[in-house]
C-alpha cells in the first residue's frame, strides 16, 4: 500500500492539451474518486498514473519513488478496466493467476491467493469457467479479483460500474466500499457518476477541462463548492443558480450569482417570499417531491419538498431561500467568502 | 448422422412444398459441385486406369480393362470380344489377330477353329480393374517416399517459421506506435504485389552466396516472411481490444508473454487461415524449388512429378496417381485447420 504524488502533470495529444497541470497528493489507504463530465481528462489522468500513457511534463511519485518514466508493468499498480478486459481464452482461475505467474510467485502461494480472493468475491464456484460463461456482475468481480490477488500498491478503477444495470451497480458499489474497508488499500476511482463519487470517496477530485476544480471530502464539496462548476456538478438534482438581482433583499455587492440547493428552497407566504415561481412539472416520489419551476426570465428552479404535494402544473408558488444555505459566486464564478453559516460550522 | 445428412440434402427455404428458388439453389449448387469436385473425382478415378485405358477414346469414367482369356494353343492371353454374328446371335470370342477390317477370332471353347469377323461387328468385353501398380511402382521404384519426405519437411518447417515471423511482425505493426510504422506498413503492402518471378534472379543470387543451393533451406527461408501473412495477421490483431493488452501490461506481463499468451491464442482464426495458405503454397510450389534444387535427392514432390512428363512421352498413369498422393496431405490439413476458422473469441471477455 502506498501514497501517490502528482506534480505539474501535463498531457498533450499533438496540439490538444488534455491535462493542463495537475497537482495532487493521495495518502496511503485513501479512497479517492476522480469525477467530472466526459472529456474532462479523468480517464487520461488515471492512465497516466497507471503508466499506460506517458506524460508531456510533470512527475509522478509512488511512495516517494519517482516513477514518471517507469513502465506500467513495473509500477506495481493494478487496474480494473471499464470493459473488464478479462482474457477470453483463459478460465477465471487463469485470469486471476496470470499476473502472479508473471511475478514469479510459487504455485502454492498463487493457489492460496486466488482461493482467498475467490472466496472474498464469491467466485469459488466459477473458477473453471471462461469469461464468456459469466454474467456481467460476475465478470466485474473477476476483474476486481484479478486486481486483489496482486496485492498492489494502488488500485485503479476506470468507471468499473458503468456497464452494469442500475440495481447491480448499487449492490457492487456497496461491495466496493466493504472491500475498501476490508483490505484498506489506496484506491483511485474514476467515474462520471457523482452519486458513486459521493458514496465511495474519502476525497473527491472534481476535474473539468483538464484542470482540478476542487479537492475535498464529499460533504465539503457539497457544502462549500469552490466555484460554479463544482456547485452545478455535485448534488442531484443540481444546485439552482440565479442572478443576484432576481432575489429580493440581496445586495448586488461582489456576488453576481446566487446558488441554492433544491432542499433549501422553501414554499412560504407571499409576504416573506424571495421569489414567486410557476410550477412546470411535479415529480411525486412518495417520500419526497421535486418541483420543477420557472422563476422570472424563465430561469429554471428546482425545489425539493418532504412528503407529498398537492401542487399541479401552472400553479404559482411563493418561495423563500434559506439564508444559511445561500452560496454566493462572483462574476468570475468563484465562491465569495465568508461561506454559508452551516458549511462553516462543519469545517 | 443419416438424419443430419438427409436434412442437409433436402433442406428447403421453408413452407410445405418446393419453391422454384429451392430448385434453382440446388441446381446451382449441383453445378458448383460438378465444377469443383468433378475434376478431382475424375483425377482420382483416372489414376487407377492402365495406360491403354487412359488413351482410350471415347474415355470412360470408371477404370475399365478389357477382359482376356487364355486359349489352348496360343501362348499369350487373348482379348475377349462380344461379336454379333451374321445370323444375329451374339457370341463371346477371343481375338487372335486383326488384319485391316477383318478380325480373326477364336471361340475359347473350340480353340481349333478360327472365325473371320468384320472388325466393326465386335465390341470389347470389359470389367472394372484398378491399376494399383500406378501407385505401387512409383512408390517403390522412383523413391517417391524421399520426395514426399522432402516436401513434408519443407512444408512443415516453412509453415512454422512463417507463422512465427509473420505474427511477430504483425504484432509490432498492430500494437506498437513507432516512427516509421506507416512506411513499414506501406512496404509490406507494396511487396504484396511483387510476384516471385520478378525477384527470382536476385533471390537466387542471395541464396547462392549463402551456400543454400541444393539444400531444403533454399526453399524454406526465402519465402518465410510473406507480406500477405503479415497483412492478414495485422488486420486481425487490430480487432483484439487494446484493453486486453493493457490489462496484461498492468499484470506485469513482458511483451513476449503478451505476444505468446494473449495475442497468439486470440489470433487463432487468422493463424489457421495463414497456416492453410502456407501449407498450400509450400506444398505446391514449383518454380522456385525447380530453380534452386538441382539434385534429385532434394527434389520436392511437384518437381518429382515433373519427371514423369518427358519431352517425348508423358507417363500419365504415374503422373495422375502421384498427383492424387500429392493432393491428400493438403486436403487433410485443411480438414483439420478449418475448425479454427470460426469467428474470434477475443471480444467475449469484455463488457
Amino acid at each position: 500500500m502506498a501514497g501517490l504524488e502528482l506534480r505539474g502533470i501535463r498531457k498533450d495529444y499533438g496540439s490538444t492539451a488534455v491535462l493542463k497541470g495537475i497537482d495532487l497528493s493521495i495518502a496511503d489507504g485513501e479512497f479517492v474518486v476522480f469525477v467530472g463530465p466526459s472529456g474532462c481528462g479523468k480517464s487520461t489522468l488515471l492512465r497516466v498514473i497507471a503508466g499506460l500513457e506517458t506524460v508531456t511534463a510533470g512527475d509522478i511519485r509512488i511512495d516517494g519513488a519517482e516513477v514518471t518514466r517507469t513502465a506500467a508493468s513495473d509500477r506495481g499498480l493494478a487496474m480494473v478496466f471499464q470493459s473488464y478486459a478479462l482474457y477470453p481464452h483463459m478460465t477465471v482461475h487463469q485470469n486471476m493467476s496470470f499476473a502472479l505467474e508473471n511475478m514469479g510467485i510459487a504455485k502454492a502461494e498463487i493457489a492460496a491467493r486466488v482461493d482467498r480472493a475467490a472466496r472474498m468475491l464469491r467466485l469459488t464456484d466459477y473458477l473453471q469457467r471462461r469469461p464468456a460463461a459469466l454474467s456481467g456482475g460476475q465478470r466485474q468481480r473477476v476483474a476486481i479479483g484479478r486486481a486483489i490477488v496482486r496485492d498492489p500498491k494502488i488500485f485503479l478503477f476506470d468507471e468499473p460500474l458503468s456497464n452494469l444495470d442500475a440495481e447491480l451497480r448499487v449492490a457492487t458499489r456497496k461491495e466496493l466500499a466493504a472491500l475498501h474497508a476490508e483490505i484498506g488499500g489506496t484506491m483511485i476511482y474514476v467515474t462520471h457518476d457523482q452519486v458513486e463519487a459521493m458514496t465511495l470517496a474519502d476525497r473527491i477530485v472534481v476535474l473539468n477541462g483538464g484542470r482540478i476544480e476542487q479537492i475535498g471530502t464529499p460533504l465539503e464539496l457539497y457544502n462549500r463548492p469552490a466555484n460554479l462548476f463544482v456547485a452545478g456538478f455535485i448534488g442531484s438534482p443540481r444546485m439552482n443558480l440565479l442572478p443576484t438581482e432576481l432575489v429580493r433583499g440581496e445586495a448586488a455587492g461582489p456576488a453576481a450569482t446566487l446558488g441554492i440547493r433544491p432542499e433549501h428552497v422553501e414554499p412560504c407566504q407571499e409576504a416573506e417570499a424571495d421569489l414567486t415561481v410557476r410550477i412546470d412539472l411535479v415529480e411525486q416520489l412518495g417520500g419526497e417531491t421535486f418541483l420543477y419551476a420557472a422563476a422570472p426570465n424563465d430561469i429554471p428552479l428546482t425545489i425539493r419538498c418532504d412528503g407529498q404535494s398537492r401542487l399541479v402544473r401552472g400553479d404559482l408558488l411563493p418561495v423563500r431561500f434559506s439564508r444559511d444555505h445561500l452560496h454566493r459566486f462572483d462574476a468570475a464564478g468563484l465562491a465569495c467568502r465568508p461561506e454559508p453559516l452551516l458549511a462553516r460550522s462543519h469545517s | 448422422m443419416t438424419g443430419k445428412l438427409r436434412h442437409l440434402l433436402l433442406a428447403r427455404r421453408g413452407g410445405a412444398s418446393w419453391h422454384w428458388t429451392d430448385v434453382a439453389s440446388y441446381a446451382y449448387l449441383a453445378l458448383g459441385v460438378l465444377l469443383m469436385f468433378g475434376p478431382v473425382a475424375w483425377l482420382a478415378l483416372s489414376s487407377f486406369k492402365t495406360p491403354a485405358a487412359l488413351l482410350e477414346f471415347p474415355p470412360s469414367l470408371l477404370p475399365m480393362a478389357q477382359s482376356e482369356v487364355s486359349v489352348p494353343g496360343y501362348p499369350q492371353p487373348l482379348p475377349l470380344f462380344r461379336v454379333t454374328m451374321e445370323d444375329g446371335s451374339v457370341r463371346e470370342l477371343a481375338q487372335v489377330r486383326r488384319v485391316g477390317i477383318v478380325a480373326q477370332m477364336v471361340d475359347p471353347k473350340e480353340p481349333a477353329q478360327t472365325i473371320r469377323v468384320p472388325a466393326d461387328r465386335r465390341t470389347p468385353v470389359r470389367h472394372m480393374a484398378l491399376a494399383v501398380e500406378n501407385y505401387t511402382d512409383p512408390l517403390t521404384q522412383f523413391d517417391f517416399l524421399r520426395f514426399l519426405r522432402n516436401s513434408l519437411v519443407v512444408t512443415v518447417v516453412a509453415t512454422v517459421i512463417t507463422l512465427i515471423i509473420n505474427s511477430m511482425a504483425a504484432y509490432a505493426l498492430s500494437v506498437y506506435e513507432f516512427r516509421g510504422k506507416s512506411v513499414a506498413m506501406l512496404g509490406v503492402i507494396g511487396t504484396l504485389m511483387i510476384p516471385i518471378t520478378i525477384v527470382l534472379a536476385p533471390v537466387y543470387l542471395v541464396v547462392t552466396k549463402l551456400g543454400f543451393v541444393d539444400s531444403l533451406w533454399a526453399v524454406i527461408l526465402p519465402g518465410a516472411a510473406t507480406p500477405t501473412g503479415v497483412f492478414l495477421l495485422r488486420q486481425y490483431m487490430l480487432t483484439i481490444p487494446r484493453d486486453l493488452i493493457e490489462a496484461a501490461r498492468m499484470d506485469k506481463a513482458s511483451e513476449w508473454r503478451i505476444y505468446a499468451r494473449i495475442v497468439m491464442p486470440l489470433s487463432m482464426p487468422a493463424l489457421a487461415v495463414l497456416a492453410i495458405f502456407s501449407v498450400m503454397w509450400r506444398w505446391n510450389e514449383f518454380l522456385w524449388p525447380l530453380a534452386v534444387l538441382t539434385k534429385t535427392e532434394v527434389h520436392t514432390l511437384p518437381i518429382a512429378l515433373n519427371a514423369f512428363q518427358g519431352e517425348l512421352q508423358t507417363q500419365w498413369h504415374y503422373l495422375l496417381a502421384m498427383t492424387v498422393v500429392t493432393l491428400l496431405p493438403v486436403a487433410l490439413v485443411f480438414a483439420f485447420l478449418q475448425r479454427f476458422i470460426t469467428s474470434g473469441i477475443a471480444n467475449t471477455g469484455m463488457k
